[in-house]
């Protein structure tokens, strides 16, 4: 029993130390990416968010980079989004709403098939910047717009 | 009754996909207006898309995903009458899946 209590101690022990590696942004390899997000998707702020998922890499604002979303959402439970961009080798597309209580809403990642296109429909709190952050060839590009919220989607 | 509705149209040599997905994507901080109790997070956090078999797309989602969401995304190198797939994963372990043929 003892030595159960052992097992289960080192056990806890190496997650809690893969965690903070995580948190570090020390490894950041393909098969982890998955924990890497959910810490990602809880961060309350898009710094925290950044930091989770590219190590702070600092973002280009870019004219390549189109977001599509309305001036003014009169609900805020579902506004169409769409990204689009001319960059190319692209990777991943990240969505961002600033103002949400955890700004991360989605991430996609394309293979060489797939056109960098994405639709979306999403949830905002109130009225916020939507970012979209792309990834191509390892650099980050960034767009956003306002979309001016009169019912909030977040919460009841 | 599958949770999904996909469609894939064929056009000037790219192929757009939008589907549809049924599900609640609860929040997890939203209440019971009648017991004032926390209604539980149930929401998708993976979605994958393939063409042929081969991964195309993969999507990482969280709460702030619309209720019954909506996906659409367009793809080069595919034929009418290939095999496009798609399926999801949700906090609470459900899945699905659907396929349709390009048109």
């Amino acid at each position: 029993m003892n030595s159960q209590r052992r097992l289960l101690l080192k056990g806890s022990c190496a997650t809690a130390a893969l965690g903070t590696a995580l948190a570090a942004g020390l490894i950041t390899p393909r098969h982890v990416m998955a924990a890497n997000l959910s810490s990602a998707f809880s961060a309350a702020s898009v710094e925290d968010v950044i930091n989770n998922m590219f190590a702070g890499q600092t973002r280009l604002t870019s004219s390549q980079v189109q977001i599509k979303a309305p001036d003014i959402a009169e609900n805020g439970a579902v506004v169409p989004v769409t990204v689009e961009t001319d960059l190319a080798d692209v990777e991943t597309i990240t969505l961002l709403v600033n103002n949400n209580a955890t700004p991360l809403v989605a991430s996609y990642t394309f293979s060489a098939d797939a056109e960098p296109y994405v639709s979306t429909r999403i949830k905002m709190g109130k009225t916020s910047g939507v970012e979209a952050i792309v990834k191509a060839g390892g650099k980050l590009y960034t767009a956003s717009k306002e979309v001016k919220v009169t019912i909030g989607g977040c919460g009841g | 009754m599958s949770t999904i509705k996909i469609r894939a149209t064929h056009k000037d040599g790219i192929t757009t996909v939008k589907a549809l997905i049924n599900h609640p994507m609860e929040t997890g901080l939203r209440k019971d207006k009648k017991t004032d109790k926390p209604i539980p997070a149930h929401f998708i956090q993976e979605v994958n898309c393939t063409a042929n078999g081969k991964n195309v797309l993969q999507a990482n989602w969280g709460t702030a995903i619309s209720k019954n969401p909506y996906l659409s995304f367009k793809l080069k190198g595919t034929n009418p009458g290939d095999q496009i797939s798609l399926s999801w994963k949700d906090n609470l372990g459900n899945t699905d899946s659907a396929s349709s043929a390009i048109k």
